[in-house]
């Protein structure tokens, strides 16, 4: 009786070290600017060539900007950045896919639409939220630099068995709530050291009636609560996504891939470390209120009081409503904003795009609201396009950015200023995380239109 | 790597919890294609105001409290996956650091960096923090051979876990990768068996 995770871990196993980690097979790499250079520079140092260089794909994401991408990068230090990998892809004969390439957008957005991400695999990347990867029934989790270097150099990690951990969302989801309400709820409820030591799959009703993009945010968003990554068993919704992509297997090749595919469940009666059961029909389109993504709550909730905080949290609490500029006890509904940010790994995809331009047609973006709309990759772009979504949009006063990590973590010229209020659908509000100073209210596309259109946080 | 040896230090107290990669070294110091020079941005954006002077209420500015080990509240090192978390913590000088809790990748690369995560009880941790409020002079003892850490001021000991292929990889001042390409046979001998190949 086994695990989904199981059932996949085992089969990546080269060798256990005595008492110690084991070494696991990685299937796909994927590799960008920020956390890929020194891992480089360690295998020129060594002598070493990358092990097998088709298992590793990059791209350019985190440290770009999102206007006039066909011209040089300006600040010379990202550039710089930037150019390193692309010398990199060359030195050592891998695909690379920079700046202006149609296959070009977020490390986590471009694996799943090109076909690289598939079920069963193990899958890595020097991002943490690699965990996006598991909603195709993946092994798929961050990793440090000196591990990247790792599986350039070997093809594979190092690394402790996790727990296992189920959570089960039972119940359909009620109307306007999306799975990042799912899973800022989950995280609200477990906090962000909940699932730390767990590998999470999630199961039930409400988990199984959700699209590839919709299974793809709640994975996202696992490591938010500690946890090593999540997945979720695949099925015919899995399989009819990754059908004819690129880089999915063809022919007979599919067949047999299926065939397997298809064995990736947890048994009946396999034990989990830890279960876990929520009601769906209980979640209601969330925000945060702080500076973790665990301080959530519904939309016309209220910040929790002092008292509802046990004593060694108390000062980061106020710590954090400090920086928010917010009180203990108070609404945030009605609250004005100042930004909105539509994009991500979370929810940069083109479900949240419809999502997002369905609300705003034939309104008006607020005058008092500055909204940055970035595709998670060109081809996202191209789609919304092609739907003739940017029409609607322009047409609502929002204009369409180039695709990128962008104010997710303000690495690059969209930070968010100090003291200003950001409606994101990014995944971390940490202090700073979208500029230095800049106070970020997480929540899903369609409170983000809302909030878009009315200047402040409304019900969708 | 450098051996690791035991450590006998006063400590900077750090009484705060979810300490996030994005407050160790935020992500607009990321842009560096080296190692180096990340110790002097090591929680930035706290210890320094916008002009980029010392902000004296931070304790890394406050000359009461030093030494080699950090002392951290609760569930430390969550969020991003950037080994320049740990880098900025080696680069500043701090050798071992302690909380109750750690996030993994953050562990991860503290280890793969020589940097030894010392998880302990929440009671120890606030003698901890309890003993360098009455004395900032407090020394703490990490026994990475013996697996103890000691609140040199009281006098408590606490036993800590690391898994014993971590530990060899410390004291001998060993990385991953060596173990790793001393194993290549059985990589591609994992290639050539196994159950589905992508
Ligand atoms: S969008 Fe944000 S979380 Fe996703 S890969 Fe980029 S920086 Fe990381």
């Amino acid at each position: 009786m086994k695990t989904l995770f199981d059932k996949i871990w085992d089969a990546h196993v080269v060798t256990t070290v005595n008492d110690g980690p084991t070494q696991l097979y990685i299937d796909r790499h994927l590799c960008h600017e920020v956390t890929s250079p020194q891992a480089f520079s360690g295998l020129r140092a060594r002598g070493l060539e990358v092990f097998r260089p088709e298992r590793t794909t990059l791209t350019a994401d985190h440290n770009i900007p999102t206007m006039g991408q066909d011209s040089p990068i300006r600040d010379a230090i990202s550039r710089f950045q930037v150019d390193t990998l692309a010398k990199n892809a060359r030195d050592f004969g891998l695909t690379y896919y920079g700046l202006n390439n149609p296959k070009n957008g977020i490390v986590h957005v471009i694996g799943p639409e090109n076909g690289y991400t598939q079920p069963g695999m193990t899958i890595v990347c020097g991002d943490s939220h690699t965990s996006t990867h598991g909603a195709f029934g993946a092994i798929a989790f961050g990793i440090g630099t000196s591990e990247v270097e790792m599986v350039l150099a070997s093809q594979c990690i190092l690394q402790t068995r996790p727990k296992t951990m189920r959570i089960n969302f039972e119940g359909k989801l009620g109307k306007n709530v999306s799975s990042k309400d799912m899973a800022l709820y989950m995280i609200s409820k477990l906090t962000t050291g909940g699932a730390t030591g767990y590998f999470v799959e999630y199961a039930g009703e409400a988990v199984r009636g959700l699209t590839m993009e919709q299974r793809m945010t709640l994975c996202n968003l696992s490591i938010e609560m500690g946890a090593r990554g999540g997945l979720i068993a695949p099925d015919e919704t899995t399989f009819n996504y990754i059908k004819g992509r690129e880089f999915a297997p063809k022919g007979d090749r599919w067949d047999e891939a299926l065939a397997y595919w298809q064995t990736l469940k947890s048994d009946e009666g396999a034990v989990f470390d830890k279960e876990i059961t929520f009601d769906a029909t209980r979640i209601r389109p969330m925000i945060t209120y702080g500076t973790n993504p665990g301080m959530g709550m519904p939309i016309d909730g209220t910040i929790p009081t002092l008292d509802d905080i046990d004593q060694a949290g108390k000062i980061s609490f106020e710590r954090s409503l400090n920086y928010m500029g917010l009180t203990p006890g108070q609404k945030l509904e009605g609250k004005s904003i100042d930004y909105v940010f539509l994009g991500s790994c979370t929810n940069g995809r083109i479900e949240d795009f419809r999502v997002f331009t369905e609300y705003v047609k034939g309104k008006k973006k607020a005058d008092n609201v500055t909204a940055w709309l970035v595709p998670g990759s060109w081809r996202v772009r191209k789609q919304i396009e092609d739907e003739g979504l940017d029409k609607i949009l322009e047409e609502a006063g929002f204009q369409l950015r180039q695709p990128g990590c962008s104010a997710c973590l303000a690495m690059n010229e969209d930070k968010i200023p100090a003291g200003k209020y950001a409606v994101s659908t990014s995944n971390r509000n940490f202090e700073g995380r979208q500029g230095p100073g800049a106070r970020t209210i997480l929540a899903g596309p369609l409170v983000a239109a809302a909030a878009a259109v009315n200047g402040k946080i409304t019900e969708p | 790597m450098e051996k690791f040896k035991t450590i006998q230090s006063t400590f900077v107290p750090l009484p705060i919890e979810n300490v996030d990669t994005d407050q160790i070294i935020p992500a607009r110091f990321l842009k560096a294609t080296t190692r180096e020079g990340f110790g002097d941005n090591l929680f930035a954006d706290w210890r320094y105001d916008k002009e980029g002077n010392p902000k004296k209420d931070f304790v890394l500015n406050d000359p009461t409290y030093k030494g080699e080990v950090l002392v951290a509240g609760k569930n430390f090192g969550s969020g991003s996956s950037r080994e320049h978390a740990a880098w900025a913590i080696g680069g500043y000088g701090f050798k071992a650091v302690v909380s109750s809790f750690f996030a993994d990748i953050f562990r991860n690369n503290a280890l793969n960096n020589g940097i030894l995560p010392v998880v302990v009880s929440e009671e120890f941790l606030s003698g901890l923090f309890a003993s360098v409020k009455n004395n900032p002079d407090s020394k703490v003892t990490v026994n990475l051979e013996k697996q103890t850490i000691t609140n040199n001021e009281t006098g408590e000991s606490e036993t800590f876990e690391i898994n014993a292929y971590k530990k060899e990889c410390l004291l001998q001042g060993l990385d991953d990768i060596d173990f790793l390409l001393s194993n290549k046979d059985k990589i591609e001998a994992f290639e050539k068996q196994r159950v589905y190949s992508y």
